[in-house]
């Protein structure tokens, strides 16, 4: 049986378990039968040119995790942004850990989607957002969408801020030969409201791991969103992330992802503007080697006049690696004033390494700036030169160079210990060895 | 300790430098003056090591030994030291760390351990009063953002860190006011020793009144064309280059 029959005929057995009364019972079910109509996207697709799929539904996944593996906390520590405290919402294998969480109701409601999608004091606002945002025939998505129970629920009311960042966690312990993880998470940020989030996706094991993710974020007028995405996972380690943003008037969303490992990682974030004065920014640093494979697909879709959007997205790819980055960038004709800016940048530094690039612009508003730009290139021989002069070995001083080009993104990280982190990361995945502390 | 010998270097097959005779020693100030495109940049280029040009001809030795396959790096261990015209940016690398990577590099080169941070901060602190740098500029990230002068500056400081033997300075004058001029001067003529050598690479003589040159040579098409003491810069300064390239053809 391929993966695709495989959850289409679980879908029965995933309903029999929950409240079919419920009215998400509808959204999934309605859900399960697109996805069973389109099936998962292949290569024929423009979408999915450059990635394929097909050797990850030759795995024999289960979607049902059995057990739970408990962890310690100090076998994980390292993969917590343990320098400074943190809400935390951490799930081992697709199950909540309530052991490694920390969440609250205070004011703010930071807790499990399973949570909000059975109690019946959430129901308002399950009903007001839930699968709101998230496209309704896009497969991977639908697909979640069918199988959504749990995953990380965060209200933030008018007005408020949590007292910390938030981190959301999925481990992946090795409990099963080959894991399908499928989370949902749900994000709201009324009026003036603000907030951090940390997501990374972590396996433990050298077992198969595929996360098939959908998060949908809600930005209200004046409400502030920074979200960090750090993708370090193992050789066999896959994610494919869906993330769909709605804004309102004056609202800021910002996304960083840091893709620095995995198997293969495609993400997909979906910006739509519904309001005036938005920004939206989506920054990125992927630093590939071996035969890691990421795929950017970035989307904006101005729909209201006076927003602006920016895209910052570097590469380094080395050995057989492969980068895609696809920004399209949508201007309705309502749109006037439109300010969309786009860049994207690629280092190769092996004969190997691969990288598509390709900006996608429709415009239909006559009063816009729009400019986008990428380049693929070496390490500039004049630089190189001038660090040597100065005692530092060629190899370090390219290293030092490739340091510098993907340090440029972090300016907007606004989590100062997050920002060391990832330097420290960027420096070790290149392999400077600078001997001072980032 | 430098000795030039009929060098000729090009790139791709294009010869810039065509048989150029140098000496120096120890204790002296050396300045190459010459109209643009001359090739004295590229003669600065080719002594750190700069590996897109080929010698074709002649070589260069430091101390009595030949550097030929000898890296920019291993250069700049061996002594060596350029200050470019043009630094680059190195954007989320400070001052400071930029310059405990050069030198620990160095050190690690001749087998030493890493220099403890109290004498690394307090040789900083020492070389930057030299040269009257802010504390506040060393913690900004490398020629991001800096102006002409504070580039130049910026460059001395690192010579005065790296502590060298032979130090090359490419056109350090451009783009600098005449209060920068007199700080960089002043720096480079505090760090001259008996023991260490300098070649300034300048266009004007404005810079030789302030590090005044023990002898000043002209390049021309590739070539030292005239050699003399500091009374050269100012016949230069009086007369421009055009009689020097009439007598080079003769």
């Amino acid at each position: 049986m391929d993966l695709k029959d495989k959850l289409v005929s679980s879908f029965l057995a995933f309903e029999n378990n929950i409240d079919v009364e419920h009215p998400v019972h509808d959204i999934r079910s309605e859900a399960i039968k697109n996805f069973e109509l389109k099936g998962f996207p292949d290569r024929k697709e423009e979408a999915w040119k450059y990635t394929s799929l097909n050797s990850l539904q030759k795995i024999d996944f289960s979607i049902f995790p059995k057990g739970i593996n408990a962890l310690e906390y100090k076998d994980v520590k390292q993969y917590f942004l343990h320098e400074i405290d943190t809400y935390k919402i951490v799930f081992i294998d697709g199950v909540y850990s309530s052991f490694l969480s920390e969440t609250t109701h205070d004011g703010v409601d930071i807790c499990l989607m399973s949570a909000a999608l059975s109690k019946p004091m959430y129901k308002q606002i399950i009903d007001v957002y839930f699968n709101a945002v998230a496209s309704k025939d896009e497969s991977l998505t639908t697909l979640n969408t069918a199988f959504s129970k749990e995953g990380a629920y965060i209200y933030i009311p008018k007005n408020k801020m949590p007292k910390k960042p938030i981190e959301i966690l999925h481990f992946a312990t090795g409990n099963e030969a080959a894991l399908l993880l499928q989370p949902r998470n749900l994000i709201i940020a009324e009026e003036n409201a603000e907030l951090q989030i940390i997501e990374r996706h972590q396996s433990l094991t050298s077992n198969e791991v595929l996360t098939n993710s959908v998060t949908e974020i809600f930005a209200a007028k004046n409400a502030i969103i920074d979200y960090y995405k750090v993708q370090n996972d193992v050789d066999n380690a896959s994610l494919i992330d869906n993330t769909y943003i709605s804004q309102k008037s004056n609202s800021v969303v910002k996304v960083h992802t840091f893709s620095f490992g995995g198997k293969l990682t495609r993400n997909n974030l979906n910006y739509y503007q519904n309001g005036e004065y938005i920004d939206s920014t989506m920054k990125g640093v992927t630093i590939l080697g071996e035969k890691q494979h990421v795929d950017h697909h970035t989307l904006v879709h101005h729909r209201e006049p006076n927003c602006e959007s920016h895209q910052d997205y570097k590469g380094i790819y080395g050995e057989k690696s492969m980068g895609v980055f696809n920004g399209k960038i949508i201007v309705d004709k309502i749109a006037q004033k439109t300010n969309a800016f786009q860049q994207n940048n690629n280092i190769l530094i092996s004969d190997k390494a691969t990288i598509n690039t390709k900006p996608q612009l429709e415009i239909f508003a006559d009063d816009v700036k729009c400019s986008h730009g990428c380049t693929i290139g070496q390490l500039d021989e004049e630089a190189l030169f001038y660090l040597q002069t100065r005692g530092i070995p060629k190899k370090e001083a390219a290293a030092l160079l490739m340091y510098a080009f993907a340090n440029n993104v972090l300016a907007s990280v606004r989590i100062p210990e997050l920002k060391m982190r990832i330097n420290r990361l960027i420096a070790k995945k290149l392999g400077v060895q600078l001997g001072f502390d980032l | 300790m430098l000795k030039v010998n009929n060098l000729h270097a090009g790139v791709e097959g294009n010869e810039i430098l065509n048989g150029i005779n140098l000496e120096v020693k120890a204790g002296e100030v050396h300045a190459i003056m010459g109209p643009n495109g001359s090739g004295k940049s590229t003669l600065a280029s080719v002594i750190a090591g700069k590996e897109e040009f080929e010698i074709t001809e002649g070589n260069i030795e430091l101390n009595g030994v030949d550097l030929k396959d000898t890296s920019p790096e291993e250069r700049a261990h061996k002594g060596i030291f350029l200050s470019f015209q043009y630094p680059v940016e190195i954007p989320g690398v400070s001052v400071t760390n930029f310059m405990k990577t050069a030198i620990n590099e160095s050190r690690k080169a001749r087998g030493l351990e890493d220099m403890p941070a109290n004498q690394m901060l307090k040789l900083i602190r020492e070389k930057s009063e030299l040269l009257e740098i802010d504390r506040k500029f060393l913690s900004r990230s490398l020629n991001e953002g800096f102006s002409g002068g504070e580039k130049k500056r910026n460059e001395i400081f690192q010579m005065a860190m790296l502590e060298p033997k032979l130090a090359i300075l490419d056109e350090t004058d451009s783009g600098l006011d005449i209060d920068a001029l007199r700080i960089v001067a002043n720096g480079v003529n505090r760090l001259k020793s008996k023991d260490n050598a300098i070649i300034v690479i300048t266009h004007y003589q404005r810079l030789l009144e302030y590090i005044v040159p023990d002898f000043v040579h002209v390049i021309h098409d590739g070539k030292i064309v005239k050699s003399g003491t500091k009374e050269l810069a100012l016949e230069l300064e009086d007369k421009g280059y055009d009689w020097l390239k009439n007598e080079s053809v003769v």
